[in-house]
Order: C-alpha cells, then sequence, then structure tokens
C-alpha cells in the first residue's frame, strides 16, 4: 500500500498494513475509509486519484482516508479485495463494503457508489 | 512412409503439444493441446467442462511436472476441492505441494458501480502473481464469460480479453478458456473468435431417456485430429474419451488357435478351434444354449490360466453360475481364483457409448484374454440398430486390437430368418455359429452348424447340440430320406439301423456256415472216393499181376513141350537136314 506523492492532503496510511484501518474506524467512528486500486502510474490511475480527492474534500471533507494500493508492487493484495477492474475504489468503511470501478469521472456515479447520494 | 523416403519429404514440423493426460484426449488430438496456446472447451451446463479443465491440471502437475493455476470465476477453492475429491483428485496435497494455485475470482452480483473508463490488470497481475509463484506452465480460467454478468461495459471487456488471451502466449502457458454454450455460437459471447487455435466442444445429450456426454474437437490450428464425436465419461478415474472409430483396420491377424471348449467344435472348426484375437457370434432363438456355448469357451480358457471377462446383459453373474453348474461347468471357482470376472449390467443402465466405455476400461484394467458379450441384441431398443451397429464394429475393433477372443451371443427371434441377425454385425465377425431348433416327431431339439469361419476350412454340417449333465455335446444327426432327423427321432432311426445291422451280420454268418458244411461235405466225399479208387487200384494190379504170370507159365509151357517132343529142336539143322 503506498500513497500517492502527489496528493499531500491524503491522510497516509502504511503500506501493507489492513489492520491500521481497523485501527483508524475506532479514532474515528464515521470516517471513510476508501482504497483506491490501481497498478502503475497510468493516466487512469493519476486522473481517478484527482477525481476521487476532489469529490471527498467536497463531500466528505475532514472524515475521509484515502489508501491507494499499487498491485505491480503488492500484487498479492488483489486477492483480498477481490480486484479484477482497475482502477477499483473500495469503500471498506463503513460497511458495507462497496466498489467503484473505473477512473472515477462520473461524480454522481461515485456519489451513488458510495452511498452520498440515494439509488434511483 | 516418411521414414521411407526421408529425402523426398521434409520432415514435419510437429506442432509442439501439451499432454493433456486424459485417457483419450491425447489420441484425438494426436498428443494433447496446443502447447504454449490457449483452447477454448465450451459446451452446456453439467457437461463436464471444469472437469475437463480440472483433470488437465491436475495431470499436468503430477504426470507431467508442469505446474497449473486455476482461475475459478464460479466456485470457491473449497467447493472445487470437494467436487474434484470425487474424481480421486487430492487438490489440497498438490495445492499444499505448490504443484497447483487455485485462485477464486469474486465478480460480484452487477452491483458495482461504474464510472468511466478501467481495464482488467487487476485480473492480470493476480494472474500473472500465481503463474509466478509456483512456475505455472498451464492456466484454466473457468468460466471467464462471467466477468460480463459482473462488470459493466462488454466493449470494454471484449478488448481486454483480446489483451488477456494474448497475453497468455505471450507468457507460453498452456491456457485452457472455458465457455457456456450460446444458442447460435460456440459460446455465449462469441470467445471463439478470440480462441482460434483449438476448439473443443462438450455435449450432454439425451437419446431414449439415457443420457451420454460427448467431445468434439472442432478445430485445431497447425494440426490434424479425429473429427467425430467421441463419447466420454467421467467417473471414480476422472474423464475418459473413447476413440474407437479413430481405429482402423490395421490388427495383426493371429494364426495361433483357441480351443473352442467343446472339443467336437473344435474339429468341426479344422481341428483346433477359433483364432486367437477373433470375433465369434453365436446367434440362434430361445434356450438353445448360446450361454452354455459362451461357459464352455470361458470355462476353457480359465482351464488354461487365461484371463476372461464377461459381460452378462440379462442375468446376474450368481445366476449364470448356478445354471452353468447345472451342465457340469464350475465357474465359480475361476471367479474365486481371480481369472474370470463378471460385469453385470441391465443395457438400460446406462447409453451405449457409456457402456462401451465402461466395456473398454473394464478391458483395459482386467487385460482379458478372452471376452463374452452376452447377449448383444439386449442392447436393441426401438430403432436403434444403427447405433447399436456402430458401437459393435468399434468394440469388435478394440477387442482385436488387444488381441482379445470374443464371443458374442444374439438373440434370434423365432420367426424371423435365422440367419439374419438382429444387429447386422453378420459381416463383422469372423466366424458364426448357429445354433436354431429343429422340431421334428413332436420334438424340439437343438442343432449346430457353422454359418461361416473365416480362413480356416471348417464343417459344413449340421450337428445335434445336446446339454448333457457333462457339458455340451455335438452329436452327428441323422440325414436319410426323410430329412434331419434329431432327438428321439434319431435315436428311433438308429435303433432301426441297428437292427438291420444285426440281421446282416447274421445272414453273412448264415452263408458263412453253410458254406464250410459244404465243404465239409465234399472233402468227405473226396475222402471216400478216393479210398474206393485205392481199392479198386489194388485188386486191377492184382489181376494185372495174375495175368502177366499166366503169360510167362504159358509160354514156359510151349518151350517145356518142345524140349520134350525133341522134334525140331532146332528149326535150321531141320532145314539143312532134309536136303
Amino acid at each position: 500500500m503506498t500513497t500517492d506523492p502527489t496528493m499531500p492532503a491524503t491522510p497516509k496510511a502504511k503500506p501493507d498494513r489492513p489492520a491500521r484501518v481497523g485501527t483508524a474506524r475506532k479514532a474515528k467512528p464515521d470516517t471513510y475509509i476508501l482504497r483506491l486500486y490501481v497498478a502503475g502510474q497510468t493516466p487512469k490511475s493519476i486522473a481517478a486519484l484527482a477525481n476521487l480527492k476532489k469529490i471527498c474534500e467536497e463531500h466528505l471533507a475532514g472524515r475521509y482516508q484515502i489508501q491507494v494500493v499499487d498491485l505491480l508492487e503488492n500484487p498479492q493484495l488483489a486477492r483480498g479485495d477481490q480486484i479484477l477492474a482497475i482502477p477499483t475504489l473500495v469503500r471498506k468503511l463503513p460497511l458495507p463494503v462497496r466498489k467503484i470501478i473505473g477512473d472515477l469521472s462520473n461524480t454522481e456515479r461515485v456519489l451513488i457508489g458510495l452511498d452520498l447520494l440515494p439509488r434511483e | 512412409m516418411t521414414k521411407s523416403r526421408p529425402q523426398a519429404l521434409k520432415p514435419r514440423t510437429q506442432l509442439p503439444k501439451s499432454p493433456t493426460g486424459i485417457q483419450g484426449l491425447d489420441e484425438i488430438t494426436g498428443g494433447g493441446l496446443p502447447k504454449g496456446r490457449p483452447t477454448l472447451i465450451c459446451g452446456g451446463a453439467g457437461c463436464g467442462k471444469t472437469l475437463l479443465a480440472m483433470e488437465f491440471l491436475v495431470r499436468g502437475a503430477t504426470q507431467f511436472n508442469e505446474p497449473g493455476v486455476f482461475v475459478a470465476f464460479e466456485e470457491n477453492a473449497k467447493d472445487l476441492t470437494k467436487n474434484v475429491a470425487s474424481l480421486g483428485f487430492d487438490l489440497k496435497d498438490l495445492i499444499s505441494r505448490k504443484k497447483i494455485v487455485v485462485d477464486f475470482v469474486y465478480v460480484g452480483d452487477g452491483a458495482l458501480e461504474a464510472t468511466g473508463e478501467f481495464n482488467l490488470d487487476g485480473l492480470f497481475i493476480r494472474l500473472e502473481h500465481a503463474i509466478d509463484a509456483i512456475g505455472a506452465k498451464r492456466v484454466v480460467l473457468d468460466t471467464i464469460e462471467t466477468l460480463f454478468s459482473g462488470l459493466p461495459n462488454p466493449l470494454i471487456l471484449r478488448a481486454e480479453l483480446r489483451r488477456l488471451f494474448r497475453w497468455l502466449k505471450d507468457k507460453g502457458v498452456t491456457a485452457i478458456i472455458t465457455g457456456e454454450r450460446g444458442e447460435a455460437t460456440l459460446t455465449r459471447q462469441g470467445l471463439e473468435e478470440y480462441v482460434s487455435d483449438c476448439v473443443i466442444v462438450l455435449d450432454h445429450r439425451v437419446s431414449d431417456q439415457v443420457s451420454s456426454r460427448r467431445l468434439r474437437v472442432v478445430k485445431y490450428r497447425g494440426s490434424t485430429h479425429g473429427t467425430n464425436e467421441y463419447p466420454f465419461l467421467i467417473d471414480e478415474d476422472g474423464i475418459s474419451v473413447l476413440p474407437v472409430t479413430s481405429l482402423g483396420l490395421q490388427q495383426i491377424a493371429s494364426t495361433a488357435r483357441i480351443p473352442t471348449g467343446v472339443a467336437r467344435l473344435d474339429s468341426m472348426l479344422g481341428g483346433a478351434g477359433y483364432y486367437r484375437g477373433s470375433s465369434v457370434l453365436v446367434s440362434g432363438t430361445a434356450g438353445t444354449g448360446k450361454t452354455s456355448l459362451a461357459a464352455h469357451f470361458v470355462a476353457a480358457a480359465c482351464r488354461r490360466g487365461e484371463r476372461a471377462l464377461y459381460f452378462a446383459f440379462e442375468e446376474s453373474p450368481s445366476q449364470i453360475m448356478r445354471n452353468m453348474r447345472s451342465i457340469g461347468i464350475d465357474l465359480e471357482q475361476w471367479v474365486q481364483k481371480g481369472l474370470l470376472r463378471f460385469q453385470a449390467n441391465r443395457p438400460t443402465f446406462a447409453g451405449l457409448e457409456m457402456h462401451l466405455t465402461t466395456i473398454h476400461k473394464a478391458i483395459k484394467a482386467f487385460e482379458p484374454q478372452v471376452v463374452v458379450v452376452d447377449p448383444l441384441t439386449s442392447f436393441i431398443s426401438g430403432g436403434n440398430e444403427t447405433e447399436v451397429k456402430a458401437m459393435v464394429m468399434r468394440l469388435v475393433d478394440l477387442l482385436k486390437i488387444s488381441q482379445v477372443t470374443s464371443l458374442f451371443t444374439s438373440l434370434s427371434l423365432s420367426g424371423a430368418a435365422l440367419e439374419q441377425t438382429q444387429v447386422a454385425i453378420a459381416s463383422l465377425v469372423d466366424t458364426w455359429l448357429l445354433l436354431r431348433d429343429i422340431e421334428i416327431g413332436g420334438e424340439r431339439n437343438r442343432g449346430m452348424y457353422i454359418l461361416k469361419s473365416r480362413g480356416m476350412a471348417h464343417s459344413n454340417q449340421i450337428r445335434e447340440f445336446l446339454l448333457t449333465d457333462y457339458g455340451v455335446e455335438l452329436r452327428d444327426v441323422y440325414v436319410g430320406p426323410s430329412g434331419v432327423l434329431t432327438g428321439s427321432a434319431r435315436l428311433v432311426q438308429e435303433a432301426q439301423e441297428q437292427a438291420a445291422l444285426m440281421t446282416r451280420n447274421q445272414e453273412v454268418e448264415r452263408r458263412q456256415i453253410e458254406l464250410e458244411r459244404k465243404r465239409t461235405t465234399l472233402e468227405a466225399q473226396i475222402v471216400a472216393l478216393r479210398a474206393e479208387f485205392a481199392v479198386q487200384e489194388i485188386a486191377s494190379m492184382k489181376i494185372i499181376g495174375q495175368e502177366q504170370a499166366e503169360n510167362a507159365q504159358l509160354a514156359q509151357e510151349r518151350t517145356d513141350m518142345g524140349l520134350s517132343r525133341k522134334a525140331d529142336a532146332t528149326p535150321n539143322k531141320q532145314k539143312g537136314g532134309s536136303k
């Protein structure tokens, strides 16, 4: 797990330590733990992260954590969250787990996927 | 052919192949699946795609030292392990020994949100990770079409699949991709467009309430392959495909002979019995002794120490053994010694192909020298004669190629022409014994003759076929002006002949005695005549002697008288003196 260095505002998560997510939840119960799976620094992943940050800042300011997992570095992590498509955003918390795939360019669909907007 | 003319023909570069280790499949494909390329296996639900793919991996890992990755899109590793355990595959062990990796890919229920473009790098990375972890040479993707139900945007998926298959090729792994059969296409998502090296279609068909699985190689780029539909079977040893129809007619014909178990029948067949590796058909109406003849054959084989396999389709083994004991054939001892094995199944228990496959497997496992199928005709059930014939042909081929001498019994319905067997297999067999009943004088008796026996001189006579306490006995039938006589008619005829013979013998004796008597009489007469003659001879000789004596006496007397008269003592003196 690595944090994208281009996004300084993100609270950092240490690589390979999903347990830390649990700790974070205890500290802040209403925090959104969001994990973005990418494979290398492709334009699509960069765009996805940028889009995600923008959305979080607008809708979840102060109560979110973004972890970025680069599968090229940690391929074994793909199994845990059943990752097929890249990029995939996984909402680890709050439960239930939600997955959103793609470059997150459609803000409305991302919000629906994160349950921040009701589904029609 | 290539060997004899190496200069004329360029040595054929055979496509490298990856053996599946699946019984029969390697024969059809000429060595296995294309090495380093993806193969598509498609078919409807429940036709055995997953098992075939799994067996490919397991055989690869255990027999060919090629570790494999199984990417399961439909079942998780636990279920999969359980499912294939029934085929004797210990997946858990193989996984712990790092021979196989099972990666369960959960595609989800379609509740994913899609926001813009994506690719399947996640899958690629997982696959690569798994392949590299154990140095896999084989990969199975089962069933990749599940992606289409779980992920949005089919256009992206198609492009990604195309990339995936190319990537697999670059990676040099031999891959199996399974796909559900579609309406008009081989697979629902038209995967055959992407996987074009080798396509195998599995099929599960039901006819006459009996289901059978079939396999067909639709396409195999760069290689010859069997194109027929081959039946296959899934059982406790995995999959076995039966490519029997691919066999040619290259069997070696043995000149060795094998006794029939009935001494008289041996002598009818040129004195030595059947050819080893030939096929024998015994046909006849009900109760003519077909099974008894088969039992003789089997018992004789076991007595020689050979193994015999008896496929019974109408009677249970214990029933056959009991019945044969009544004619003095003890089959049980051979079963106990392990020389004879019965395999009894109802014909309706499975489809023809399944039967053929089980027969095939049983023969492979037991390696008998002698096989009996009793009776063949029970396979016929309404209009499937051509199929039965095809099956029998394949069976005969199979047995011939393994140099197994086979005996089939066939029940002819009374009324039908005896020479016409129910299954028109007469042309396939080498020796055909026809058992028939002969009705004469209110009796029904059994007769037997050899309708044909290829490649040997054989008797053309009908024999009466008797079932005695000591087994089958063949007797000459009486053929006379009143036709063929059997049973008591034959006995009567034999008695009559016996009587006539006796009369004739007595007549001869009488004449001889008479002759002797005549000779004695004549000889006695001869002796008497001789005696009479001797008497007469003596008498005659006596008279002759007397007369001679008398003559001599007379002459003497005359001389004496002259002397006494002294008249002319000398006639010369008298003449001179008187002058």
